[in-house]
């Protein structure tokens, strides 16, 4: 019914131009004290990473696997730091920084592979699960639920069975962990954008599309999906981190690639845990911060974009009484809010629309 | 002689005025920078005086009301002096910390909500939540928190308060839950009661029962009230005085019989003019009826239902809910048949099943020569471009990523009368004037326009394609009475021009009474009254109707008086 | 993690039910969705298990995949077809359904224990050490994520929040290596792996009625040097599976409280002069809680994975550790029968979180 919402100033707004437009950019300009450091933080990381792992080798001093030197002398095993290998040497004789170095880059290739895949199946079946409804919407629903609720690491360690049989080659393991990590992650992103597709659907401008006659593949692609990627950058780094953590799990239960193979961060701690018992640090500490490092500067990029887009948990430059046009001010009463996630989903297509505020008892 | 003060209560205690605002002025932060929402306003209130402050959105009303409480966001600074008596002698609230503000809420000033559902936390029984503000203000034992909630949940009018003092709110109707925000508002004895758009979100007929509840209010507890709202029939209803307030500023202030009567400034005139009054409509309806063709009475009709029966799916286990009981009307060419109804009367369904949206379970409904009943989609669609329909929510009727002209074209893209937006920018020109829009407005995106202009947009792209049959379901419903007046404007010479059917719903008399030919009532499902203006708002026949006509508010304050003597009655009897 | 999304906000806003009216039974609508609840495992568990034994199958049968290299041919093939593993695929996944549903998991093939079998021996270690990582969760997860929405935006919160992705960055494995490092090996105040010294462990063993739990069996015995050195073996991997589960309360809750605190019913409770710490208390805290409890279902999938790193790491002989080992030997049918059992686990699990919650949040009783 009638309520008493604002309506936009006639004073036009400013245009944008393109490149403030840009989503990171924009989120950016827009935020304000400790969460503009937080995704400028997440941001340098971020990019130091990605800096890391294309320019891999030219950083790292030696190669992944690389056991003696130009002279033909073994590096010999767990070394402490020195001045020819700044981080020491692994149990197998291999140079702990270059180890690090070349690691960014598998992680890399395995973030991309994985979440490239996983976006694209996920972000079509959510849509046309969500938009569609009915019964191949119930039947995906429950699938990815149950995938959903499992252990991922599990699944993954299973999908990687699967596909190597455990350890293989360089491009062999990243796909295995690649496509381990798609399988497992693909629900989440089916789950969100079904989610939005549901909200959306509701939308008027969703209706009067159908009113005027508009065929379902135009409606779901000119006006839902369009509409529903707002959220994307965000699970993209989740996603992201998430497979890194992954990836290091699988490596440390010994199903990722052969050390001789590729650089694989767990795969090195896990050999790292018997040091440990005889204090020997240096083997573990660097890959294990490296992980840290990785999934905390995208986690924070992550965070800092959901805070940002929801306008409650942004924060404004406080103001003092100074100059400026009398506007208008939304009073939004509570809040968008929905049911507690264990109601949700239960009875799918119940469907019952609200007349409008109360049905009397 | 102002018509309700003879219902003042002589209990002014203290040493002045209930509240003093002086040259208050609010600022807020946004994203698009600093914005003056309040500017130099000055008020006051005496005690046990109902002052009501009116204005539109963006008046700067809600926020001036919320800073007597204190209750403004962190982005907001204010200046000047609110002054408020209490217990202790009168307080400037603008200067308290937060902790010295804790005390003067609830025992000196305390606020009624907009919004009943949100305004209770659902997961407290509503006992525990009145009780909370006595326990905030000093110790309480359990037993004695719920006799004093109990007591209080009665004289709000609850019925049965012993047992429904430990019920949830989602248990209570909308009505009654804001009984209870009164009730919580009132338990503390306060001095000053501010209540923002307490009925609002209320049905017509649940409002003349709060407003009663409030006047009570003033008689039974003796608190003033400050009354936010921008229905002036509930201003005429209730207030004392009257204050305008227009983009931040006070713009005029008087008692109310005064205003109604005798406006001095521009800007309330126009306010008043604005407000849709039953009975404006007859003379229009009349003449348009004497324009028709001969004939017309008996020719076919654009919508004909017949025993029209719609019932939702019900969940697992569960019948559905029937919102459609039985319904029959017809709507001829060029006829507009105003469809009124409180919420949940069924009134947007038969609309939403008009249009495709909604499926039809039982008894006929013929749209333009195709029956709804049985009906798939695939068939429909033929017919789809000989439907226009407005949609209440201006906020999410156009796609936000595209421009204004690409969602007016949509119509001649989807039916291949174009292949896209730019080659149909002419056309698109066109309605946008149609509709008093300038032609530039084409390049903008939704975002940038008002709510008012959103919905002119709208009807644009609902007659793009010149449609025989139009359905505006609660076109007006969120806008502000002056823009209302205008996108009414636009409907009528839009609907004399092109001379469509429309199927025009909403639940405020008054508006359908002007663009209408005929009514027709409904209540729960069924439609219980139809016939022309004159016949519908003169000579009810229904007691439903008459209860509903009577209820409604009129801005005019002794005719108000009147009127709510006559509603007492009604009510006594029926 | 995965919670960030899942954090839905705490309550629906939407007016009474819109079933109608007249259709309050007290009670009824509980039931009913206890009823429909308990209905949705079936599905969950087949799709899991079904998916799980195609794509083990998918490798070939278990003896071919374990020992395949090692065997002449025909005594391979003897073997293959005395465990039935040349029927038509079809066939061996219903007699696989069938065995699932009556409770038999299948037999590992290296050590030759009935998984059921496993699972009795080694979960109720597990179950120790999620007790454990639950409980360091909830002490430092959710005051800290209350903490963290009173003090919104300034130096404190954001201090908190880096802590908890923190938490969740850090792998179990990395952060229990870390762990110790410092505590065992440098400062020798805890000890290194294992669940007891051994010598605890064999008096508990021998005990009229073990139940695996040590912290319990500590007790039976007596003995208080026993209950301490259970304790302190159970610090590090409580602490290091405890922390990562503690990072998404913290948001969590966190999320949940900022955003209650910007609901007109409580600053309706404010408008009363209520003060704001009773308004975080009683307002926010209900119902930041019930989305921790949804979320519980998910953690429990969090912990099972986690566990397995955990336990691998400190030597903790429970069921993640004794799954490590079936990896290591290849031996498929004990993986499978271990993941198909968890399955189950998992389902009826968030079954019984489901109906908890629903018991808390009063809305879906009537």
């Amino acid at each position: 019914m009638v309520t008493t919402t604002a309506s936009v100033p006639v004073a036009r707004a400013p245009k944008r131009s393109i490149w403030s437009r840009l989503p990171v950019v924009h989120q950016l300009r827009q935020s304000v004290g400790v969460q503009r450091a937080m995704l400028v933080t997440g941001l340098v990381i971020t990019a130091l990473f990605v800096i890391v792992a294309i320019f891999a080798p030219l950083i790292a001093p030696y190669g992944f696997a690389q056991l003696h030197g130009a002279d033909g002398k073994d590096f010999g095993s767990q070394q402490p730091p020195s001045p020819a290998h700044i981080w020491g040497t692994t149990v197998g004789g291999y140079d702990v920084f270059s180890r690090v170095i070349w690691g960014a880059q598998t992680a890399a290739s395995v973030i991309i592979v994985a979440v490239v895949l996983s976006i694209f199946i996920g972000v079509l079946l959510g849509l046309v699960s969500g938009y569609i409804g009915g019964w191949i919407d119930r039947v995906l629903l429950v699938v990815c639920d149950a995938i959903y609720a499992f252990p991922t690491l599990l699944l993954a360690i299973v999908m990687s069975i699967v596909i190597s049989g455990g350890q293989s080659s360089l491009w062999g393991g990243i796909f295995a962990a690649a496509i381990s990590i798609t399988v497992v992650y693909i629900p989440q992103y089916f789950r969100v954008i079904r989610a939005e597709a549901v909200r959306i659907k509701a939308e008027a401008y969703v209706e009067s599309a159908k009113v005027v006659g508009a065929s379902t593949g135009r409606i779901m692609f000119k006006h839902v999906f369009r509409n529903s990627t707002r959220t994307l950058p965000l699970i993209f780094t989740l996603n992201a981190s998430e497979a890194i953590l992954t990836l290091a799990g699988l490596g440390f239960l010994g199903f990722g690639i052969e050390p001789s193979s590729a650089a694989e961060w767990g795969y090195d701690l896990n050999k790292a845990i018997a040091d440990v018992t005889s204090g020997i640090w240096w083997t573990g500490l660097y890959p294990g911060l490296a992980i840290v490092l990785v999934v905390l500067g995208i986690t924070l990029v992550g965070e800092s974009l959901n805070d940002l887009a929801d306008p409650r948990l942004r924060g404004r430059r406080a103001v003092a009484a100074a100059s400026g046009e009398t506007a208008d001010i939304t009073v939004v009463p509570g809040g968008p809010n929905e049911a507690p996630g264990g109601l949700e989903g239960l009875e799918p297509g119940a469907g019952i629309e609200h007349e409008g505020i109360e049905v009397r008892e | 002689m102002n018509a309700n003060e003879g219902q003042r209560s002589s209990q002014a205690s203290g040493s002045g005025d209930a509240v003093r605002i002086d040259d208050l002025t609010v600022s807020f932060a946004t994203d698009a920078g600093a914005v003056k929402a309040v500017d130099g306003v000055s008020l006051h209130v005496a005690p046990g005086e109902v002052l009501a402050i009116v204005g539109e959105s963006g008046s700067g009303k809600t926020v001036t009301a919320r800073t007597i409480l204190g209750l403004l966001p962190e982005t907001a600074t204010s200046s000047g002096a609110v002054v408020v008596s209490t217990d202790k002698g009168d307080v400037d609230v603008v200067t308290l910390t937060n902790r010295q503000m804790r005390e003067v809420r609830g025992p000196a000033v305390s606020m009624v909500f907009q919004e009943p559902s949100t305004a209770l936390n659902p997961v407290y029984k509503v006992g525990w939540q009145i009780a909370e503000g006595l326990r905030a203000h000093g110790k309480l034992s359990k037993k004695e928190g719920r006799a004093q909630a109990i007591d209080i949940l009665r004289r709000v009018g609850i019925p049965d308060p012993e047992t429904r003092v430990d019920y949830y709110p989602h248990q209570f109707s909308g009505g009654q839950k804001q009984r209870i925000v009164i009730a919580m508002a009132l338990v503390l004895g306060p001095r000053l009661i501010v209540a923002d758009e307490p009925t609002t979100a209320l049905d017509v007929t649940v409002q003349a029962e709060i407003l009663d509840l409030l006047r009570r209010c003033r008689v039974e507890f003796g608190s003033a009230i400050v009354l936010i709202t921008h229905n002036m029939g509930v201003v005429a209803d209730l207030a004392d005085r009257v204050a305008v307030m227009y983009n931040g500023t006070l713009v005029e202030e008087a008692d109310v019989s005064t205003l109604f009567a005798d406006p001095k400034q521009e800007y309330t005139k126009k306010l008043l003019a604005a407000v849709p009054r039953i009975g404006e409509g007859t003379v229009q309806a009349r003449e348009r009826l004497a324009d028709r063709p001969k004939g017309w009475a008996e020719s076919e009709p654009v919508v004909a239902a017949s025993g029209l029966r719609i019932q939702y799916p019900g969940r697992i286990g569960q019948k559905g809910f029937v919102a459609v009981d039985g319904v029959s009307f017809a709507i001829r060419p060029g006829e507009v048949l105003g469809l009124v109804g409180e919420s949940g009367s069924g009134k947007t369904t038969i609309g939403r099943a008009i249009a495709g949206l909604t499926k039809v379970t039982g008894g006929s409904l013929q749209v333009l020569g195709y029956e709804m009943n049985g009906v798939s989609e695939r068939r429909f669609r033929d017919v789809r471009d000989r439907i226009g329909f407005v949609f209440q929510d201006p906020a999410s009727s156009f796609n936000p990523l595209l421009t204004i002209a690409q969602c007016v074209a949509e119509p001649y893209i989807v039916h291949g009368q174009a292949s896209n937006a730019a080659d149909a920018r002419d056309r698109v020109d066109e309605l946008l004037e149609a509709v008093q829009l300038p032609r530039a407005y084409g390049d903008r995106y939704p975002h940038e326009l008002s709510g008012g202009q959103r919905q002119r947009a709208s009807l644009a792209r609902a007659i793009a394609l010149k449609p025989p049959l139009l359905i505006a379901d609660e076109p007006t419903s969120a806008l502000d009475v002056s823009v209302q007046q205008k996108v009414l404007e636009v409907f009528a010479d839009l609907q004399r021009e092109f001379g469509f059917a429309c199927l025009f719903i909403s639940h405020d008399l008054a508006v359908v009474d002007i663009v209408a030919d005929r009514i027709a009532v409904m209540h729960h499902g069924r439609l219980v009254e139809e016939g022309t203006g004159e016949q519908v708002l003169s000579v009810p026949e229904d007691a439903y109707t008459r209860r509903l006509l009577a209820s409604l508010p009129v801005p005019d304050p002794e005719q108000q008086a009147k009127r709510r003597e006559a509603l007492r009655e009604l009510v006594g009897e029926g | 993690m995965t919670a960030l999304l899942d954090a839905p906000d705490p309550l629906s806003q939407t007016a009474a039910p819109a079933s109608a009216p007249g259709t309050r039974r007290p009670g009824g609508g509980l039931l009913r969705y206890i009823i429909i609840r308990f209905l949705l495992i079936i599905p969950t568990v087949f799709i899991l298990v079904t998916v799980v034994f195609f794509l083990m199958r998918s490798t070939g049968d278990p003896i071919t995949a374990a020992q395949g290299g090692r065997l002449p041919p025909d005594e391979l093939a003897r073997r293959v077809h005395e465990a039935g593993y040349d029927q038509p695929l079809i066939v061996q996944y219903f007699q696989y359904l069938g065995q699932v549903f009556t409770g038999n998991f299948g037999t590992t093939f290296s050590d030759h224990q009935a998984v059921t079998t496993v699972l009795v021996t080694y979960g109720a270690a597990t179950l120790e050490l999620a007790f454990y990582a639950l409980i360091v969760a909830f002490i430092v997860g959710v005051p800290l994520g209350m903490l963290a929405a009173y003090f919104r935006d300034k130096g404190w919160d954001a201090a908190l929040r880096i802590f908890a992705i923190l938490c969740y960055a850090t792998p179990v494995f990395f952060a229990g290596l870390l762990l110790k490092l410092i505590f065992s090996v440098w400062l020798g105040w805890l000890p290194v792996s294992g669940r007891a010294t051994t010598g605890d462990e064999l008096t508990m063993q021998s005990l009229d009625h073990p139940t695996g739990i040590y912290l319990i069996d500590a007790f039976q015995t007596g003995d208080p040097a026993v209950v301490g050195d259970v304790l302190a073996h159970a610090v590090l991997p409580g602490i290091a599976l405890g922390f990562l589960t503690a990072g998404v309360f913290l948001r969590l809750v966190r999320t949940n409280v900022i955003s209650t605190l910007s609901t007109d019913y409580v600053a309706s409770g404010r408008s009363r002069g209520v003060s704001e710490f009773r308004l975080v208390r009683k307002h926010a805290y209900r119902p930041a809680l019930i989305p921790i409890i949804t979320v519980m279902g998910l953690q429990i999938a969090l912990l099972l994975g986690g566990a397995v790193l955990t336990e691998t790491t400190f030597e903790w002989k429970g069921l993640g550790f004794q799954l490590a080992q079936y990896l290591q030997a290849r031996d498929y049918v004990a993986v499978q029968g271990i993941v198909a059992m968890l399955a189950v686990i998992v389902a009826i699990t968030n079954f019984v979180v489901d109906v908890i919650a629903a018991l808390i949040d009063p809305r879906v009783r009537y």
